[in-house]
């Protein structure tokens, strides 16, 4: 026997639906749903696949300055958002519009955040879905405090349904390269906390494929620190559900934190300023397509469930008021007023910023009616740079 | 409302360390929110004791042993600030901060922003700083310009027991996230604390000394080195107004434009590397303020811009009385 002998191989997925459409049962994972529970989550994938989209071309005609597009992902962002609870928190990248759309963020608000008109400014306790978080990483922690306060709460363990609290948190493949990812898995282990990590392994950080950032599959990194990890395929919205809702009750039941790696695939760039065709073959790109999210319910639907044209055609025009309205809210949201910048630095003005402030206003205030120099074209929107 | 009265009344001298203590104590019985978090704080309490007795009193889960990461207890922070706490982080060293840097630049200070008021983080990081005490490498550095650079940040340093017991309750009762900077060489240091005074602001500079020939402006470790640089003055006939700054960011500039008017000249003083540090930003306002008031150009005196060096060479780096009185000359001869 060697050491190096002993890294397992690339184990099988969790499926409860095949690409193909079929419904596949799991002796681990039971999942009770009715086939009209699962057209509404047809109807989230469909209108989250839409308005991402949109917020795509809303990018390319200039009204974003930059868009991180999720196409691919819905399947694994929707079954985690359709599994948490109303009291549960979410702890999002920049990515996770799909949860967001589950979690009833407006997403023109996500559209404003990149637009350039906010820095995020929704309130994360109202849909109890945190602001994203740019830093790689930096949520898993914040994820590991709330969840920590959960303890202190009391809101773990009591048996009651409506009470019981856990957190969720999201990263990615590269992510998971991070330092703060990994102090959020022993903090997680060491408390025994109600959190459950939740990878989505979408095969790319950028341009550096996950063998950049791993040699083992991520989600057997769990048992170095001693908690379950479970790989799911990640663009089969039951599996992720049944999933995450199970490692959800378990740990608001007490039993401490899981580590999930949702197996998918970004079919798109990384975000619109990226070009994926200088570091992946289309050979790739044209295998997944033929696992996508949303096709495999759509077949489930239309030849398992008996479920005809009419539905389709609703979500259909429903998707098409979607966008008309994402639009249309993008283009007139306002400009932040230049003095805007001076709002909730500190949660008083201190008397150092009052007098910038007031300098600046003064100084915007000298120009009487004459217009300060045209500052529009020191930035074109289309160039602006992304994070990993 | 203070707890410290069963010894010496309610003005009973402590040194630094137990007056944070103290100070800890009380608020974490005022308010059922407030957490300690850090490195050795629970049995042990704190490697400089500033916590000793805590968890005894307040149990395990508000005096909360972290496993050993920055970035995790202050990340950690975050998130239970998140959830309606008010923790209490402390960092070992000065030097030891650095990988909770991204978390306190980026989360900690623009959170509150970024959710245009709607999240607020009320975290105090207690951060034992400076040198002068015959440490290895990374447990005597003056790292405050760093964080009073960022917005979104406010950083406070104390010089005497009073004030350290005041400013951290002050600290951890704000709203805003406070860098709590601590002088370490001044942990043993004996003082009077009124534990029912009305504390002065936060973020307010006191003039500790009053004198007319110079201004000497310093914080932190640098107070007391100042003071007894005035007092060496005196004996050559030159009266020095010290002010000790105790507020980073804010700075209180009125409170030294005020004394520069008087004076005319200012040294200021700090264990940091001058290069970028906190006497460029003072210097920078006062002559944008005080102009026309200045006899001589502003003057630094503190660390070299080199890495802090091997113990024992350290009290040669940094500043002291004799540096201090030669930089009055100095400016005196302009």
């Amino acid at each position: 026997m060697t050491l190096h002998g002993q890294i397992s191989p690339e184990p099988d997925l969790i499926q409860l639906l095949t690409p193909e459409g079929v419904r596949v049962s799991h002796p681990d994972f039971p999942l009770d749903i009715t086939d009209d529970e699962i057209k509404a989550l047809y109807r989230d994938l469909v209108l989250v696949r839409r308005f991402d989209g949109e917020a795509t071309t809303l990018q390319r005609q200039g009204e974003l300055g930059l868009w991180a597009s999720c196409l691919g992902q819905e399947a694994a962002q929707v079954g985690a958002g359709r599994a948490l609870r109303v009291q549960d928190m979410a702890f999002p990248t920049y990515r996770e519009h799909g949860v967001a759309w589950c979690r009833d963020i407006d997403p023109i608000t996500l559209l404003g955040m990149f637009r350039g008109v906010s820095l995020g400014g929704w309130d994360p306790n109202e849909n109890n879905f945190h602001l994203y978080t740019i830093v790689l990483g930096a949520q898993t922690l914040h994820a590991v405090g709330y969840a920590m306060g959960v303890l202190r709460d009391g809101v773990v363990g009591t048996g009651e349904d409506d009470r019981d609290t856990a957190v969720l948190t999201f990263f990615g493949d590269g992510a998971s390269s991070q330092g703060d990812v990994n102090e959020a898995f022993i903090w997680a282990a060491a408390g025994n906390l109600p959190v459950v990590f939740y990878c989505q392994n979408n095969q790319w950080a950028i341009s550096e494929p996950v063998e950049r950032q791993t040699r083992v599959p991520l989600f057997q990194r769990a048992s170095g620190f001693g908690f379950p990890g479970i790989r799911i395929d990640g663009n089969d919205v039951l599996a992720c559900l049944a999933v995450t809702r199970m490692a959800l009750d378990e740990a608001r039941s007490g039993q401490g934190p899981t580590l999930i790696e949702a197996y998918t695939y970004r079919m798109g760039a990384h975000t619109t300023s990226d070009d994926p065709t200088r570091y992946r073959l289309s050979d790739e790109l044209e295998t997944w397509k033929h696992r996508d999210p949303l096709e495999r319910v759509r077949a489930y639907l239309v030849r398992d469930a008996g479920v005809g044209q009419d539905f389709f055609d609703s979500i259909e025009a429903e998707s098409e008021r979607l966008a008309e309205r994402l639009r249309d809210a993008c283009r007139s949201l306002p400009d932040p007023t230049p003095l805007s910048v001076f709002d909730y630095v500190h949660t008083e003005l201190t008397d150092e910023l009052a007098e910038q402030k007031a300098d600046y206003s003064a100084y915007l205030e000298s120009f009487e009616g004459s217009e300060p120099a045209d500052k529009s074209q020191a930035w074109p929107l289309t160039t602006v740079g992304g994070e990993h | 409302m203070a707890s410290g009265t069963a010894a010496g009344g309610s003005r009973p001298m402590l040194t630094m360390v137990k007056a944070l203590n103290t100070a800890l104590r009380d608020e974490l019985s005022n308010d059922p929110k407030v957490l300690v978090m850090g490195m050795d704080v629970g049995k042990l309490g704190g490697v400089f004791r500033i916590t000793d007795g805590l968890q005894k009193d307040f149990g395990e889960d508000r005096i909360i042993d972290a496993p050993l990461g920055e970035s995790g207890i202050v990340g950690s922070a975050v998130g239970l600030a998140i959830r309606g706490y008010r923790p209490v982080c402390e960092i070992q060293f000065d030097g030891f901060v650095y990988p909770a840097f991204d978390q306190i630049v980026c989360q900690v200070a623009k959170i509150y922003n970024r959710s245009l008021g709607k999240v607020r983080m009320p975290l105090t990081i207690r951060i034992p700083y400076g040198g002068g005490i015959g440490a290895v490498e990374h447990h005597s550095e003056s790292p405050e310009a760093y964080f009073a650079h960022t917005a979104g940040l406010k950083v406070v340093t104390c010089a005497t027991p009073s004030d350290a017991y005041w400013m951290l309750r002050q600290s951890i009762a704000s709203d805003d996230p406070v860098i709590f900077f601590e002088p370490k060489r001044r942990y043993w240091t004996k003082g009077e604390v009124d534990l029912r005074a009305t504390p002065a602001p936060l973020h307010k500079a006191r003039v500790v000394r009053s004198g007319r020939d110079a201004t000497l402006v310093a914080y932190g470790p640098m107070v007391a080195t100042s003071i007894q640089a005035a007092e060496a003055a005196r004996a050559d006939g030159r009266e020095l107004e010290v002010i000790d700054l105790r507020s980073l960011s804010p700075i209180d500039i009125g409170t030294v434009v005020e004394s520069v008017e008087k004076t005319g000249r200012l040294i200021v003083i700090h264990e940091a590397s001058v290069n970028l540090g906190m006497g460029a930003e003072v210097a920078a306002r006062v002559q944008e303020k005080a102009f026309y008031s200045l006899e001589a150009p502003v003057l630094r005196v503190g660390g070299f811009d080199t890495p802090y060096p091997a113990s024992r060479v350290e009290e040669d780096w940094l500043p002291d009385v004799d540096r201090i009185l030669d930089a009055v000359d100095r400016s005196c001869a302009y």
